[in-house]
């Protein structure tokens, strides 16, 4: 068996300066709000393929075919390749964003996770069962309670008032009217829509037909939620408060998400960890930084290009060795530290900060590595 | 001359592509001419009018063997009589209701007023007020016109036939649109059973249902259902993917999936679809007549009998009225059906649905109650007026028209169908039916010309390949006139709304006007002639053509016509460059309707001197021993349909394809 | 705003309509139960109504009869010949009241299928010819004989005809060997199908109306011939046998005794309506009287049988059945 695409990736991470060990990144990265160590994965996914097109099921059993680039793959075989042999874990209630532009077979690999769209070869681990596996009937018993998913263009029933429609899934798996109605008031109160449980999705603004959306995908009170794109078809302000409302909810109630996005700031203000993909393949997974600090090919490299960095590295990514000639009795901060939050102590010090770690000197940030980072100079480009 | 014409519109659609494909076609009409100037003539297969072929023959013995078997076959014994016992009755329950005496009462359960009453409320209920309005209007005047009773049976028959096609066809559609095989294997029955001449397969219904309510009911339904089933399938299969896929994400079982999000998501379509049933159930109202089906039918086509117009329009209006009522009315309902309630407060509309339910209540029970309530009283003389009106109107035409419209007729026929009959006509018929699938390989596709192999193969087995030449000619000068109608009023109504508001009860009312309204007045402005047949279907079909082309122009986006407007464009420009082009599939798909329109219209034509497969069908109507021949051009009518058609859409296909081929 | 308008409208329509029912209701008659028709001894009596108006005066005559004298439930069902013969088998049809010919249907169902017999004449003799509107006459005297007709034919050139004369034919159900007789005569002519009656009649109608000439297929009694007293052309005299052959048919068409046709079961069970049919018998005369008031005056059809009626007492007694 191979090794999961993650962990083979994320070695060219290493060349990098300051490229502290990408460790398996179960453990290394910790979700937002919760620490957990050594935790089996909620999903996982191996060697996931889904081919579309006439003798599909033989692409990915053919070295040949399988080596294919898409196009020669079109003209060969006249199939498409959306997702090529993709492999990751998801670990519990962690934010996991699967990120690439249009085309690049995130919105497929999503539907593969819940057989909205049946994948072509692999598996799909989901606490410990296999998915691909299921018949029709565990499967959707699996969509009745343990998933749920929020979508691009909302998928509202436009004939159904928010209440019925937030309560919609409960419908499905067959709960009693009350207790609809009792568990979707708590709901759209969880998602501020409290007020409108009358209305009808037309009358409501983009923004709020999402969270509806969001409402219903929660009111099942599932293990995981899947986000496909849910805010791209929102405008830029409602968009932001859409996103801080994801990180209250996953604050609140902490579930595991798996979100799907072209937005790369969106990806790297809510990701946990992110799994680039292109062409159906995965490019480079690991948390925000390291994709900003340790691209794995100019690929990465020139999608990342334009993030503030400051924003996202942390010291770790910056400090350098401590020299002789540093005064070592400046403040003191953690790696984990992102450079922004730490430029006022930075440059306030007239001596440079040193990067501790449970007591151990990591190394140190003086006024240059900082301003290299804020004036915007990419670091070794 | 109109295959010309259609060669030349995808010569201009694919300059650049492929350079020799419009020399091909040109170079093959070429060929066609000298060959057929040379063979002029020769291997018509002319059918003289009395004689059969071993196929005719042979159909008859299969009707004969049909009725012999009536009385011992177990077919007939537990299925068929079944089903007619259960469609007398309903028909009989309806009628009793609302038509004819019944119950041990001299007057139906419901007279007039209760009927106004009720179809009132039950228009402002599903729909609004103002089509309620309407109902009532257009239900009071045929009271007034004094075709109370007749239209009640027509409305009768119609309700059973639309029930019947909506209790079968709704769930067919519903599997034809989640079931692609299913979908593929009813297309073409669909196709035999809207474009199968009713003349065809009302004498053999008769002798299976016997005479009576149940045949008319059937042949009514035949008719009425494809629309049925059609367009629930569209609805089901056009429904936005995302709800369906979150339903699914959900869990949903596939039952579950049908009721909760595909059934509720295409209501609205599903009404349209119950509305277009509507329509054609009302089509073949007094095409039933001739089967004893009760109503404003047999009024038509008595008055036919005694050449009466006035009579004739009289009923016609009724038709047309009711047509218009129940099409408004259930349009309505569609739209209210997306919608959802109207701008009321529920509370308020709580209160008025029961008052006004009251109110309806009331009215049915003074009108099961009491005489004058019952039957609609004498001396509305509107019926009078009307047919007075027409009849004058018609002798006022016949005297001083005439002249100029014989003028039309003669250069229509002499410039155009002459020449395109004696060249369809009189090529060998192996000729032709070779330069018909050239063409259609070279205008269409290869699948279309194999297409166009069998249905030169059927006909010719059948037997009137020289009669189905001449129908074919007749055919596409009609359809060329329709589409350029199409065209012209088209764009007009869809430049301007106001011209738009004007136009369209008048073409309302040209489609839903029943043919043998008018077959006295057409033959009086056009003498019996094929022009006369042409005309009837370009009665009728040009409406829906013009209606195809007008919602085409008006779809166009706005900020289009401004930029074209805003590059200096002239009116002329506007409409040539900018509506005409970006409404090609509108024309495209009015091409297509208007040619169907025509084809049902084909045996209209055989009443009026148009000859050939149309007069054969009703001369199999009419003389047993000329059944299977009938049946036969009534297949033949079929055969040209579905060939026209499939040329036309793989010609269509390719010249969409054409223009993205360009930029690549 | 428009709702509002919608309610008062709405609330108005609903006050007025109750007002003036309860008004209006307080007076008019109730409706009372009918009791069961007596039918005496007649019962059901189903007469096929073909599309014609002559027949219609037959029928209407009988069924008035029958309804007033002996006490029948007369029901007419309007049914082209074809479907009404076989109405005969299925037992829906009890007779068929002016039969023109159509010996394939009398040997379907007279000789194999044994559900119809022949009920006897109705005392009219049916004529078929060709006939030219009377300006036509009168203009040139000489075209009645089908001699001259060729030297005529350039006159009756239509668009339809293909350059030689036409010759008008109708409705299909009619019996017609017009392509034979202008193929086994020699004439200049070729046959054009009007496909139906009323476009026949309105052909003949415009043609004397604008001095058109026209040549066509016409029947008579026919009460069109009340209105426009068409001229018959002369074809060679009919001889028996002359028509055997329907391919080398070269003489004119018979006289029909137009005849009544009626289901085995209804002659075998012989009741009072049976008796009628097969008593009925009147003239040209009669029929076209009938016909005319239904077709020119504008009568319905039962007030032109109950008109009728009344002045022909004599007539009708000797219909009715001696008991």
């Amino acid at each position: 068996m191979r090794t999961p695409a993650l962990h083979g990736r994320a070695e060219g991470a290493e060349q990098r300066p300051g490229g502290v060990g990408i460790m398996s990144t179960d453990t290394a990265v910790q979700p937002r709000g919760q620490v957990n160590d050594h935790q089996t994965p909620v999903i996982s996914v191996r060697n996931l393929w889904k081919v579309f097109g006439p003798n599909a099921d033989r692409v990915p059993g053919s070295a040949e075919l399988a080596a294919l680039s898409r196009r020669e793959l079109r003209e060969r075989a006249r199939c498409t390749a959306a997702v090529r042999e993709v492999s990751f874990d998801v670990a519990p209630g962690e934010v996991f964003v699967v990120m690439g532009l249009s085309g690049s077979g995130k919105s497929t690999l999503v539907r593969c996770l819940t057989r909205l769209i049946e994948p072509t070869a692999g598996e799909v681990v989901f606490e410990g069962e296999d998915i691909l596996r299921a018949d029709k009937r565990r499967l959707r018993e699996l969509r009745r309670r343990k998933f749920s998913m929020v979508f691009q263009h909302f998928g509202l029933l436009p004939y159904r008032t928010v209440v019925d429609n937030v309560g919609y899934g409960l419908e499905i798996r067959g709960a009693g009217r009350a207790e609809r109605i009792r568990r979707a008031t708590e709901v759209i109160e969880l998602v501020g829509l409290d007020g409108y449980e009358h209305s009808y999705p037309d009358q409501l603004s983009g923004g709020m037909q999402q969270r509806v959306g969001l409402a219903r995908a929660l009111a099942g009170d599932p293990d995981v939620l899947f986000f496909d794109e849910p805010f791209s078809a929102l405008d830029p302000l409602i968009r932001r408060d859409m996103q801080n409302e994801v990180i209250r909810l996953h604050r609140q109630v902490g579930k595991t998400m798996v979100f799907i996005t072209h937005d790369l700031s969106e990806a790297l203000k809510l990701g946990d960890r992110i799994l680039l993909m292109r062409d159906g393949n995965v490019v480079q997974a690991g948390t925000g930084d390291e994709l900003v600090g340790a691209p794995a090919d100019e690929y990465v490299r020139d999608f990342v290009q334009d993030v503030p960095r400051a924003d996202v590295l942390t010291l770790r990514w910056i400090m350098r060795p401590s020299r002789d000639a540093d005064q070592l009795d400046g403040p003191e901060l953690g790696p984990g530290v992102i450079v922004r939050d730490a430029v006022r102590t930075v440059l306030a010090a007239d001596r440079p900060v040193r990067v501790v770690e449970n007591g151990e000197l990591l190394g140190v940030v003086g006024h240059a590595e900082v301003l290299d980072i804020v004036a915007g100079n990419q670091a070794g480009a | 001359m109109a295959t010309t014409t259609m060669t030349g519109s995808s010569t201009r659609t694919t300059p650049r592509r492929r350079i020799t494909k419009p020399l091909a076609v040109v170079g093959l009409l070429a060929l066609w001419l000298v060959a057929w100037s040379l063979l002029r003539g020769q291997d018509m297969l002319e059918l003289p009018r009395a004689t059969l072929t071993d196929l005719h023959h042979w159909l008859n013995d299969v009707n004969d063997s049909v009725g012999a078997s009536r009385n011992s076959s177990p077919i007939f014994l537990y299925f068929f009589n079944e089903i007619r016992a259960v469609m007398d009755a309903l028909v009989t329950f309806v009628q009793g209701l609302i038509a004819q005496p019944a119950y041990g009462r001299p007057v139906p359960v419901l007279g007039w007023l209760g009927v106004v009453a009720l179809v009132s409320y039950a228009s402002w209920v599903f729909a609004n007020w103002r089509v309620a309005l309407l109902a009532a209007g257009g239900f009071t005047l045929f009271g007034l016109q004094g075709l109370w009773q007749e239209s009640m049976d027509t409305l009768a028959l119609t309700l059973v036939a639309v029930f019947v096609s909506l209790l079968f066809g709704i769930p067919l559609g519903i599997l034809a649109g989640v079931s692609d095989r299913f979908h593929r294997l009813i297309t073409p029955v669909l196709d035999l059973m809207q474009t199968m001449p009713t003349f065809v397969y009302l004498a053999p219904l008769t002798l299976v249902f016997l005479i009576g309510p149940a045949s008319a009911t059937i042949a009514t339904l035949i008719y009425a259902m494809p629309p049925a089933i059609r367009i629930t399938a569209h609805g089901i299969r056009s429904v936005p993917a995302p709800p369906v896929e979150a339903t699914d994400s959900f869990g949903a079982t596939r039952r579950q999936r049908l009721t909760k999000a595909l059934l509720p998501l295409s209501k609205r379509t599903i009404v349209l679809g119950v509305n277009q049933t509507i329509m054609a159930a009302l089509a073949m109202v007094t095409v039933a007549a001739l089967i004893d089906a009760p109503g404003l039918g047999k009024t038509v086509i008595k008055a036919l009998q005694t050449t009466d117009v006035g009579t004739a329009f009289n009923a016609g209006v009724a038709i047309v009225v009711m047509a218009i009522v129940l099409d408004r009315v259930t349009t309505a309902a569609s739209v209210r059906a997306e919608q959802g309630g109207g701008d009321l407060n529920p509370r308020i509309r709580r209160l008025l649905l029961a008052g006004f339910g009251l109110v309806a209540a009331f009215c049915s029970y003074l009108s099961y109650t009491y005489l004058w309530a019952s039957e609609f009283p004498d001396g509305g003389q509107l019926g009078e007026y009307l047919s007075q009106g027409a009849t004058a109107v018609t002798t006022w035409a016949q005297q001083n028209l005439a002249d100029l419209t014989a003028g039309v007729k003669d250069g229509v026929t002499i410039m155009l169908l002459n020449p395109l009959e004696a060249l369809l006509a009189e090529s060998p018929w192996w000729l032709m039916g070779a330069v018909i699938v050239l063409l259609a390989a070279l205008i269409g596709n290869l699948r279309a010309a194999a297409v166009a192999a069998v249905c030169v193969g059927l006909l010719v087995g059948s037997g009137l390949w020289n009669a189905s030449m001449i129908t074919l000619a007749m055919t596409l000068v009609a359809t060329l006139l329709v589409v350029t109608l199409g065209v012209v009023i088209g764009v007009w109504m869809g430049r301007s709304s106001r011209v738009d508001r004007v136009i369209r009860p008048v073409l309302d009312a040209g489609q839903t006007m029943p043919a043998f309204v008018y077959l006295i007045p057409v033959v009086a402005l056009f003498s019996v002639s094929r022009f006369s047949a042409i005309v009837a279907g370009v009665v009728y079909a040009a409406p829906v053509a013009i209606k195809i082309v007008a919602d085409g122009v008006r779809a166009i986006p706005e900020s289009t016509v401004e930029a074209a407007t805003a590059a200096g464009s002239n009116t002329w420009q506007t409409i040539t460059k900018v509506q005409l082009p970006m409404a090609r599939q509108s024309l495209l798909l009015a091409t297509n309707q208007g040619l169907i329109y025509v084809l049902s219209m084909v045996v209209i034509g055989g009443l009026v001197g148009a000859g050939a497969l149309g007069y054969e069908v009703v001369a199999g109507f009419s003389q047993g021993q000329l059944y299977g021949k009938g049946l036969a051009a009534g297949v033949a009518i079929v055969v040209l349909g579905i060939m026209l058609d499939r040329i036309a859409r793989a010609a269509a296909q390719r010249s969409d394809r054409a223009p993205s081929a360009n930029q690549t | 705003m428009r709702s509002f308008v919608g309610k008062r409208v709405l609330a108005g329509v609903s006050l007025s309509t109750v007002a003036a029912l309860t008004l209006t209701a307080c007076g008019g008659s109730k409706i009372e139960s009918t009791d069961a028709a007596d039918s005496g001894d007649c019962g059901t009596f189903t007469i096929a109504i073909n599309p014609w108006v002559g027949y219609e005066a037959n029928a209407a005559v009988i069924a008035h009869v029958a309804e007033t004298e002996l006490g029948c439930k007369v029901v007419k069902k309007d049914l082209k010949e074809e479907i009404a013969w076989q109405g005969f088998g299925t037992g829906q049809v009890d007779a068929i009241v002016e039969n023109w010919g159509h010996d394939d249907l009398k040997k379907k169902y007279i000789e194999d299928q044994k559900t119809a017999v022949n009920a006897g004449s109705t005392g009219v003799e049916g004529v078929i010819g060709w006939y030219v509107p009377p300006w036509m006459a009168e203009e040139y005297p000489d075209i009645t004989d089908w001699n001259n007709l060729n030297k005529y034919a350039s006159l009756f050139k239509t668009t339809e005809s293909g350059g030689k004369g036409q010759l008008l034919d109708g409705d299909p159900s009619f019996v017609t060997n017009d392509e034979a007789l202008v193929k086994n005569l020699g004439l200049d002519y070729q046959v054009v199908y009007a496909g139906s009656e009323p476009a026949l009649i309105q052909a003949f109608r415009q043609a004397e109306e604008k001095k058109e000439p026209v040549l066509g297929y016409f029947y008579d009694p026919q009460w069109f011939l009340s209105e426009i007293e068409l001229v018959k052309v002369d074809l060679p005299e009919y001889q028996e046998g002359c028509d055997a052959d329907p391919e080398k048919v070269a003489c004119d068409y018979p006289v029909y005794d137009l005849d009544k046709i009626v289901s085995k079961s209804f002659a075998d069970a012989n009741g009072p309506a049976y008796q009628l049919v097969d008593n009925f018998n009147w003239t040209n005369e009669d029929q076209n009287l009938v016909a005319r008031y239904i077709a020119q005056d504008n009568m319905s059809p039962e007030e032109a049988a109950e008109k009728w009626v009344e002045a022909n007492q004599d007539k009708v007694e000797a219909w009715l059945p001696q008991s």
